[in-house]
């Protein structure tokens, strides 16, 4: 079951079959502008960035982006910085991955975000997605079409937080505009 | 000004000396011919990989995906009348098969300033191999470049057949194996999908080649006709159901490729295996153990050596990195716990207070009680999920400890008393234990690798810990003293014999009794050197065997230092710095810290720190330069992940143990009869 969610619309989950989150992956994907023959290098190349920032309690506590690639206690790991996007063929082509049952005990809400590093708009940028995942099946538990999004940078896109003993998943989807996560904090907070 | 050109379309050169770059998205051959004023092109009249230079015309040597094409027309000969800019697929080398496989071929004419006076992308190409991309023609007295984009589906030997040369097969296949050496191939043969073979037997079809312009001029070459396509039995392929690929492919393998052994015969036309027929290849890494199945609801016992890696080693090596990482990553998230809880007990504490209507009755008390009690909750919990993965780290530690090498094993480990002289460098060398105060029961085997790239310092100095401050300042030198001939010890023990040699610097004798096993054991390269002549001398050869040994290696002449010299990896103990120590000598200690351990020259200083202050900051380049390790535990080095200040302690040699005798008595031995 993937749930194709158009923007601002929010939507609570929990996994189909009863059971709790244990791991998932936050996935972008966007495809590279076209290359320019000679010079090619000098295109204007796109470069979206995933982000996750860990909360306890309304404060951030840690954040995981492209500068800091791992939480300090390891359980939220991107899988490295991609400048260009990809062939824009439906694969991640940066990922966040979240290993819930190795989360701190104080931290009770990580929200991801996508930014777009470069200064594109969504609507400059073709074949943009984001999506999470169950990592245990592979699961979409959501996704996000980001192109046509309009005049925007960026996306709060979803957050897992904890509900009881387990996780659960609210989807966002809140277009916004910034450069990197630090200027998306006012527009997060009220999503917590 | 750009033109961008159209099939057909000719433009004028302002200028002669032009350069002609094509971007095809995957390596393609460069070739040029020229025709006389009648079409005809002379058997010498073409630029190749092999022959890469004309009159005024060259090529690129290699098959590229960027080849370029330099033309000075003014120095192509008068019976010249037409260049012909040519393009072809390498065949064989795992590219695509023909261009209507890949991107279209974009030419660019530049003039010498690289302005670009012309530009063509040869688009609608499908099952050619080769094509004719631009043509340079004389026309009144004027050269004028014209965009052509014929191709050939029977490739570079029916291209030039058409041009009129007479060898133009063999020239072809001349062609093709010059490029076919220099591409190396992408992949092995075997790997190769069956789609990508779909692709390699795909005959090549027959096909009306694509009109040209219509605006021919007389003396360009002919168009070839419908009837001059590459068919089965047109140019090349020897046989009926053959390919032109195949029929290049056998070519090559003919004159290129040894004798196929007899177990593995090559298939005839099949693409050529270039792996040495006798030679294995590296053999896969033995697998590593598996761990047992987990019961459910619990993790699975851990195992030794679970971690990537080639060899038992190397996965021991990544095992303990992993466990540093897991321990430093853990005790972050639970500091991080605890400081939020004490953070949120902080405020908690601070709005009671000024709230009112708490100084009425009980209400404060009981907020204050709340808070408490929510930061002891939180705590809990966080000590809770510590605690889950001290248990399977300490668990961890329980089976890996016993089964390092001992280059990685404490000083107690049955490892050492089962200690054989190696062949072999190990990955890695044990200095240490790292733990965190949280943990005081597991310690980590701090591990670095071999070949040092730094040199050690065994500081000792009273200033730096609480234990170093309970012992009087004897007492710390000897066990610093005691700490640094282990390390040297240790060293000499996993360097293969004769590989690792030791100097001593100890300018007043002090360092005697601490000493004696290696003295004793005869693996000193000589006495301790005393007083400052000692000093100077030993600081002296060391420094001339470094200059000796960078100037060979920027040289690269490694093959002429002299024979005499110990190519052996050289540690050289330092005590009572800077005793002993004139100006000079210090400047050259520090060049051996600089520049030494490039060249396998390594310094083990037992040093305090303040001894040396008279020279003020002129040596703090020294000390950090180093590696600081103490003789008695103390928490000064970060982990690289989160830096938390960890507690370093030194391996000690279990007392009344004589295993660091033992197995330096082992080492003598082997480098005496190693040297036989």
């Amino acid at each position: 079951m993937s749930v194709n969610l158009s923007k601002g619309q929010g939507i609570s989950l929990q996994k189909s079959d009863g059971g709790e989150l244990s791991a998932v992956r936050m996935g972008l994907g966007w495809q590279a502008a076209p290359r320019r023959g000679l010079f090619g290098s000098r295109t204007r190349e796109v470069d979206l960035d995933a982000s996750a920032v860990l909360f306890a309690d309304k404060q951030p506590v840690d954040v995981v982006f492209f500068r800091h690639l791992v939480s300090d206690d390891g359980s939220v790991r991107h899988t490295g910085d991609n400048l260009v996007g990809g062939a824009g063929s439906g694969g991640d082509d940066e990922a966040i991955l979240v290993d819930l049952q190795r989360v701190p005990v104080h931290i009770d809400q990580i929200v991801f975000t996508v930014n777009s590093f470069t200064g594109q708009t969504f609507a400059e940028v073709q074949n943009a997605f984001c999506r999470i995942v169950d990592e245990t099946n592979g699961q979409e538990l959501a996704r996000y079409t980001l192109t046509g999004g309009g005049q925007y940078t960026a996306q709060i896109m979803a957050k897992v937080h904890r509900v009881g003993g387990g996780w659960q998943m609210t989807a966002v989807g809140t277009p916004a505009n910034g450069r990197t996560f630090q200027d998306l904090m006012p527009a997060i907070l009220p999503h917590l | 000004m750009t033109a961008e050109l159209v099939r057909g379309q000719n433009h004028p050169l302002p200028q002669t000396r032009l350069e002609i770059r094509v971007s095809a998205g995957h390596p393609v051959v460069a070739c040029a011919t020229c025709s006389d004023p009648h079409g005809a092109v002379r058997d010498e009249w073409i630029a190749h990989p092999g022959a890469p230079t004309l009159p005024g015309i060259e090529v690129s040597r290699r098959a590229t995906e960027a080849p370029r094409f330099t033309v000075d027309l003014d120095a192509v000969p008068e019976a010249v009348h037409q260049v012909n800019v040519l393009l072809a697929l390498p065949q064989g080398a795992g590219g695509p098969a023909h261009f209507g496989a890949t991107a279209a071929p974009f030419v660019v004419v530049t003039g010498q300033d690289d302005a670009e006076l012309a530009s063509f992308t040869i688009t609608g190409l499908d099952a050619e191999t080769a094509l004719v991309a631009v043509e340079l023609y004389r026309r009144q007295g004027a050269w004028k470049v014209r965009a052509v984009g014929q191709g050939y589906a029977g490739g570079l030997a029916e291209l030039l057949a058409d041009q009129g040369l007479r060898k133009a097969r063999e020239t072809a296949t001349a062609v093709q194996e010059t490029v076919a050496v220099r591409i190396p191939r992408a992949e092995p043969a075997q790997l190769r999908t069956s789609a990508a073979d779909g692709a390699y037997t795909r005959p090549a079809t027959p096909r009306p080649n694509p009109t040209p312009g219509s605006n021919q001029t007389p003396g360009s070459n002919q168009t070839p006709g419908p009837n001059q396509t590459a068919g089965p039995d047109a140019t090349l392929a020897p046989g009926p159901d053959a390919t032109l690929r195949d029929g290049l492919s056998a070519a090559g393998a003919a004159s290129s490729q040894p004798t196929p052994t007899p177990d593995a015969p090559q298939p005839p036309g099949g693409p050529i295996n270039y792996a040495h027929p006798r030679r294995q290849s590296v053999a896969p890494p033995s697998p590593p153990p598996a761990a047992a199945p987990a019961r459910p609801g619990q993790p699975a016992p851990p195992v030794a050596g679970d971690a990537t890696g080639w060899s038992m080693e190397e996965r021991l090596y990544n095992q303990v990195w992993g466990m540093f990482e897991d321990l430093a990553r853990s005790v972050a998230a639970y500091r991080s716990a605890v400081d939020f809880a004490e953070s949120r007990l902080d405020q908690e504490l601070d709005q009671v207070l000024s709230d009112p209507r708490s100084r009425i009755g009980g209400t404060g008390d009981a907020a204050r009680e709340a808070a408490r009690a929510k930061c002891e909750e939180l705590t809990d919990r966080a000590r809770q999920a510590l605690d889950r993965d001290l248990a399977q780290l300490t668990a961890e530690s329980e089976v890996v400890e016993p089964a390092l090498p001992p280059a990685f094993a404490r000083w107690d480990n049955p490892a050492w008393h089962a200690y054989r002289v190696p062949m072999e460098i190990p990955m890695a060398l044990r200095l240490g234990d790292l733990q965190l105060p949280e943990s005081p029961e597991l310690r980590i085997p701090f591990l670095v690798r071999l070949p040092l790239e730094r040199g050690l310092w065994v500081d000792s100095g009273r200033s730096g810990s609480e234990a170093a401050i309970v012992l009087d300042e004897a007492q710390l030198r000897r066990l610093a003293l005691d700490c640094a001939v282990a390390h040297a010890a240790r060293l000499l023990a996993v360097y293969p014999p004769g590989e690792f040699t030791v100097h001593v610097i100890d300018p007043a004798g002090t360092a005697a009794p601490s000493l004696a096993p290696l003295v004793g054991s005869g693996a000193l390269a000589g006495p301790p050197a005393a007083g400052a002549q000692g000093v100077s001398d030993t600081l002296a050869k060391l420094t001339q065997r470094v200059d000796l040994v960078t100037m060979a290696v920027r040289g690269g002449a490694a093959d002429s230092l002299p024979p005499d010299l110990d190519t052996a990896e050289q540690l050289l103990i330092v005590n009572d710095f800077p005793h002993g120590f004139d100006d000079r000598a210090v400047t050259q200690l520090r060049y051996l810290a600089d520049e030494g351990p490039a060249v396998g020259v390594h310094l083990l200083m037992v040093a305090d720190r303040e001894d040396a202050s008279a020279y003020g900051p002129v040596l703090d380049p020294l000390w950090r330069s180093l590696l600081r390790i103490t003789p008695v535990p103390d928490d000064h080095l970060a982990d690289p992940w989160v830096r938390h200040a960890w507690t370093y302690e030194p391996l000690t040699v279990p007392p009344g143990s004589a295993v660091l005798r033992q197995v330096l008595d082992q080492v003598v031995a082997a480098r005496r009869s190693w040297r036989r």
